[in-house]
C-alpha cells in the first residue's frame, strides 16, 4: 500500500464566479510495483491529480497516504516526499537551466542535502539509466537534441532516488522511435528497479502495451479503475468522454460482429495477430449460422 | 510546374564562432527536387531532424535555399521583391498553438494578415467572418486566445492564414502538442479546406493516422527524399519505414504481421473498414488457399 | 497564485466603456491620473471614488475582480504607507520604539493608501476594457505626431500590445517551472536573501530560454503572416470617435472642474 487516495477533491477558485471543481471525491490505492496508466481527456483532472500525488497541490478536501502516514499532516516532510514520489512534468526539458548535462541533474539530490560523491554518485547512475552515453555528460544540455533533452530531464527526477515515478506525458512531441524509445526505458525502470510507476498518456496503444492497471478520469472524477482489457471492454463509454481504445480493439469488436471467434479482450497488435492467424489455421473459424462469407 | 517547386535544393546551418569564422556546418536539406500540384494534399513525414521542418520554412521565403531554387506559384523564393507575395499565397501554421496568435482576441487574431498586407478595413471584415467560418470557430470570435483548447488555436491559426486567400498551406506540426481530439479537429479542418476550398495542402506529421487520407506522402531522412507515392504504397513498406524512425497505424501493422504470417492480406491496408473485409476474404478462402 | 494577477488582463464582456474608443480611455485614465493629484481634501477624494465607482458600474467588470488585483500592489502600498506613517512630522499622537507617529502622518498615509488603490483601480479599468490590440492602436494613434521627430511609435505599441498578451502565458509557465523545480526539492521558501536570489537561478534561466523561444517563434510567425512594420499597413478597426466619446470628454471635463473646485472651496 504505497499510495492511497481518499476522496480527494479540489476546487479552483473557491468561492467566486469562477469556481472549478478538478477533482471531485477520487479514491483509489496504488500498491508498490504497479505499472499504472492515468487516461482522460483535457481538463479532466489528470494534471491536478498527479501534482497532489507529492504535495505540490494542496487539497481542498480529503487525504493522501504515503506508505501510511498523511502527507498533509502537520510536520510531515512535504521534501522527503518529492524525493521518493518524482514527478516529471510534461515537456520536462523546458526545466533545465544548468551550463552541463551533469550539473543539471545533480541539482535535484544536491537539494536534499547528500554529500557531493553521493549527489555525483546518483546523478552519473540516473543519466546511465535513461541511456545518457558519458561524451554527453559535459555538454551544454541545451545543445542536445529535443529526445536527448528529455531524458536529461527525467534523468535529473530519477537522480532523487524515487521509489514511485510519475510521468505526464512523457512523449509529447517526439517522433514514433522517440516515443518508443522513452516509454522502453521507463519499461525498464520498472522491471529492473522495481519501482512503481503512474504514466499519463493520450495514446491508448501505448498503455495497452505497457500499464498493468488503467485509471481513467472524466470531469474530474474517476470513472473506471481496471486492467486494460477490462477499461477497453468499455470503448463505447471511453469514446463518450474523448477518448477511445487501441485500433486493435475496434478490429477486434469488427470482426466479432462479422462472425469471427475471437477474445474481445485482446489489446495489443501481437495478441491479435496469434488469435487471427489462429483464426485462419483452423480453416474459417466462423459460426455457422452467420455463415454468409463474403 | 505545380504552385511548389524545389529543384536540387540544399540548406546548410551555418554556425560561426564570435569572429564570424564557420565553426560548423549542418546540411539540412540535401540535393532535394520535388514537384506539388495545386489543389493536392501532400503529408510530409521523417523523425526529428530529418529536414521536413527546414523545408517547409523555404516554402514561405523565411528561408532560402544555400542552392537550388525553390518557386512558390512560379515565384523564385530568393527574390526579395516576391517575400511578400509570396507569404501571402503560401500561409503557415506552426507546431505551437501560442506562439503564433498575435491577437488578443480571436477575430483580431484573424485580421492580422490581412492589416500587414494592406486590404482596406471593409475588406477585412469579410475575409475574417468568411475565413473564421471556414474553420468552424464564428461562435468563438470575441474570445480571448487564451481561453482556447490547443486544437482551438490552432483551428484560429489557419484561419489567419485563410485571411490572407492563399493558394497553399503549410502545416509544420501543427498536432504534435495536441491532445487526440484536437489533432482530430485539425485534420478535419485542414481536410475540409483542401476538398472545399481547393487549397493546396502541405501537412508535416509525424502521426501516421494523419497521413491516410493524403493524396500523396513523401518520407524524408536526413534532408532527402526518401519515399514518395500515394498513402497506400507507402503503407506497403512498413519495414523501411520503421527504419526512418516511423511508424504505421496498427490496422497497418497487423495485416502486415499477418501476412508474414503467411496469410493472404493485401499491402498497404490503411483503415478498419478495409482490414475487416480483407480478414473475412481471406478467412473466406479457407486454408486451401491462405497457406502457401 | 500567480494566476491572480489581474492587472493589464482584458475582461470581455459588452458595455459603454468597452465600446469606447480607445483613445478616450486612454486620455481619461491620464484626467483621472491628474485629478487623484489634485485631490486635496476629503471631498476631493469623494469626488474621486464617486467617478471611480460609476465608471467601474459602467464597465461592467465585477468589482471582486478588480479588488482582486490590488493583490499584486500590497506590497508598494505597505511600504508607502509606513514610510508616511512614520516619516512625516507633525504632531505626536503616539510613538512605538523609534517610531513617531503623528497626526499628519496618518493623514499622509491615509490619502497615499487611497490615492494608489484609486490609481491602480483607475488604470486597471482601461485595460480591462480596452484589448491590448485597441489600446496599442489608442497610443499609436494619440502619438502619432511623434513620428515626425522620428519616434518608432508603431513599433512601441506592437512591443507593448505583444507583451500584455503574453503576460498570462508567462506567468503559468513560472507557475509550472516552480512545481518542477519543487519536485526536484527546490526550496524557494527558506533561507537568507542571498540564498533566496540563488534559489531562483533555476526557475529564472528556464524561464528566460522559454520567452526568448517564444519570441523567436512570433517572429517568424508575424513574418510570415507578412508583418512588415507599420507602414502600407491598414486597420481592422480603425478608430473614430463617436457621440459617446463626446460625451466622455464632456464628463471629463465636469469632473476635473469638481476637483478643481474641492481644492478652492474647502
Amino acid at each position: 500500500m504505497a499510495i492511497k487516495v481518499e476522496n480527494l477533491t479540489f476546487v479552483y477558485n473557491e468561492g467566486t464566479a469562477m469556481e472549478q471543481r478538478a477533482l471531485d471525491g477520487v479514491s483509489f490505492e496504488i500498491p508498490d510495483g504497479q505499472f499504472v496508466g492515468l487516461i482522460g481527456h483535457t481538463g479532466s483532472g489528470k494534471s491536478t491529480l498527479i501534482q497532489h500525488l507529492n504535495g505540490l497541490v494542496k487539497p481542498t478536501g480529503g487525504k493522501i497516504y504515503y506508505n501510511g502516514e498523511d502527507i498533509y499532516a502537520e510536520g510531515y516532510s512535504l521534501r522527503q516526499l518529492r524525493s521518493r514520489v518524482g514527478l516529471v512534468f510534461q515537456y520536462p526539458e523546458h526545466q533545465l537551466f544548468e551550463v552541463d548535462v551533469i550539473s543539471d541533474v545533480c541539482y535535484g539530490p544536491r537539494n536534499l542535502g547528500l554529500t557531493e560523491d553521493e549527489v555525483k554518485k546518483r546523478a552519473e547512475d540516473a543519466l546511465r539509466l535513461v541511456g545518457m552515453k558519458e561524451k554527453y555528460w559535459e555538454q551544454s544540455p541545451f545543445e542536445l537534441s529535443g529526445g536527448q533533452k528529455r531524458r536529461v530531464a527525467i534523468a535529473g527526477v530519477l537522480a532523487m532516488n524515487p521509489e514511485v515515478l510519475i510521468l505526464d506525458e512523457p512523449t509529447a512531441g517526439l517522433d514514433p522511435k522517440g516515443r518508443d524509445e522513452i516509454l522502453d526505458q521507463v519499461k525498464k525502470l520498472h522491471e529492473a528497479k522495481g519501482m512503481t510507476i503512474i504514466l499519463v498518456s493520450h495514446s491508448m496503444e501505448d498503455m495497452a502495451r505497457y500499464a498493468d492497471r488503467l485509471l481513467v478520469m472524466n470531469h474530474g472524477k474517476k470513472a473506471f479503475d481496471g486492467t486494460p482489457r477490462e477499461i477497453f471492454r468499455h470503448y463505447r463509454e471511453l469514446e463518450q468522454m474523448g477518448l477511445a481504445a487501441p485500433q486493435v480493439t475496434y478490429v477486434i469488436h469488427a470482426l466479432r460482429e462479422r462472425g469471427v471467434e475471437i477474445d474481445e479482450d485482446i489489446t495489443t497488435v501481437e495478441e491479435a495477430r496469434d488469435a487471427l492467424l489462429a483464426v485462419l489455421k483452423n480453416g474459417g473459424g466462423l459460426r455457422s449460422e452467420k455463415g454468409q462469407i463474403c | 510546374m505545380g504552385i511548389i517547386k524545389a529543384s536540387r535544393l540544399v540548406f546548410d546551418y551555418i554556425r560561426r564562432d564570435e569572429e564570424e569564422n564557420i565553426e560548423e556546418v549542418d546540411r539540412a536539406i540535401d540535393d532535394l527536387s520535388v514537384d506539388v500540384e495545386k489543389g493536392s494534399f501532400v503529408a510530409i513525414l521523417g523523425h526529428n531532424g530529418s529536414g521536413k521542418s527546414t523545408l517547409a520554412k523555404h516554402i514561405n521565403a523565411i528561408l532560402v535555399p544555400t542552392e537550388g531554387t525553390v518557386w512558390v506559384s512560379e515565384m523564385d523564393t530568393a527574390d526579395e521583391s516576391k517575400v511578400w507575395e509570396i507569404r501571402r499565397k503560401a500561409g503557415m501554421v506552426f507546431q505551437n498553438p501560442d506562439n503564433q496568435i498575435i491577437g488578443n482576441v480571436v477575430e483580431e487574431d484573424v485580421g492580422f494578415g490581412p492589416e500587414n498586407i494592406g486590404v482596406p478595413t471593409d475588406d477585412i471584415w469579410k475575409r475574417v467572418d468568411e475565413s473564421l467560418e471556414a474553420v468552424g470557430m464564428t461562435a468563438y470570435r470575441y474570445k480571448s486566445p487564451n481561453k482556447l483548447s490547443g486544437g482551438q488555436k490552432q483551428r484560429v491559426a489557419i484561419a489567419g492564414v485563410m485571411a490572407m486567400r492563399p493558394e497553399c498551406i503549410v502545416l509544420d506540426e501543427p498536432t504534435a502538442m495536441l491532445d487526440p481530439n484536437g489533432r482530430k479537429e485539425v485534420i478535419r479542418t485542414v481536410r475540409e479546406l483542401n476538398q472545399k476550398e481547393g487549397i493546396t495542402v502541405l501537412l508535416i506529421t509525424h502521426y501516421m493516422e494523419e497521413v491516410i487520407h493524403a493524396d500523396r506522402v513523401i518520407v524524408m531522412d536526413e534532408g532527402k527524399i526518401v519515399m514518395d507515392g500515394t498513402p497506400r504504397e507507402i503503407f506497403s513498406r512498413v519495414e523501411e519505414l520503421k527504419g526512418y524512425r516511423l511508424d504505421v497505424p496498427q490496422v497497418t501493422e497487423l495485416a502486415y504481421e499477418l501476412r508474414r504470417g503467411g496469410a493472404d492480406m493485401p499491402e498497404g491496408i490503411l483503415s478498419l473498414e478495409e482490414f475487416v473485409d480483407s480478414f473475412m476474404a481471406a478467412v473466406g478462402k479457407g486454408d486451401r488457399t491462405v497457406w502457401r | 497564485m500567480l494566476r491572480e494577477i489581474t492587472i493589464g488582463q482584458y475582461y470581455p464582456v459588452d458595455s459603454v466603456l468597452h465600446r469606447m474608443d480607445p483613445r478616450t480611455k486612454l486620455f481619461g485614465t491620464m484626467v483621472y491620473i491628474i485629478s487623484l493629484f489634485l485631490a486635496d481634501n476629503v471631498w476631493g477624494y469623494a469626488a474621486a471614488a464617486v467617478f471611480l465607482a460609476v465608471v467601474i458600474r459602467l464597465s461592467r467588470v465585477p468589482v471582486s475582480f478588480m479588488v482582486r488585483g490590488l493583490k499584486a500592489i500590497l506590497f508598494l502600498l505597505l511600504i508607502s504607507v509606513s514610510f508616511n506613517l512614520f516619516l512625516t512630522e507633525g504632531e505626536e499622537l503616539f510613538r512605538v520604539w523609534v517610531l513617531r507617529v503623528t497626526r499628519e502622518g496618518v493623514r499622509m498615509a491615509g490619502f497615499m493608501a487611497i490615492r494608489l488603490i484609486f490609481l491602480v483601480m483607475g488604470s486597471s479599468v482601461m485595460t480591462l476594457t480596452t484589448t491590448p490590440n485597441q489600446l496599442t492602436d489608442g497610443l499609436e494613434k494619440s502619438l502619432g505626431f511623434l513620428k515626425k521627430v522620428k519616434v518608432p511609435v508603431h513599433e512601441m505599441a506592437m512591443i507593448m500590445s505583444i507583451a500584455l498578451r503574453f503576460i498570462p502565458i508567462l506567468v503559468e509557465e513560472t507557475d509550472k517551472i516552480m512545481k518542477a523545480q519543487m519536485a526536484r526539492g527546490a526550496d524557494f521558501e527558506s533561507g537568507g536573501l542571498i540564498q533566496k536570489a540563488k534559489s531562483m537561478v533555476p526557475l529564472l534561466v528556464p524561464l528566460f530560454i522559454s520567452a526568448f523561444r517564444r519570441a523567436t517563434d512570433l517572429a517568424m510567425a508575424m513574418e510570415a503572416r507578412c508583418y512588415h512594420g507599420g507602414e502600407g499597413r491598414t486597420k481592422m478597426k480603425p478608430l473614430k470617435y463617436a457621440a459617446r466619446d463626446r460625451a466622455a470628454y464632456a464628463v471629463y471635463a465636469a469632473y476635473l472642474g469638481t476637483i478643481i473646485l474641492t481644492r478652492t472651496v474647502w
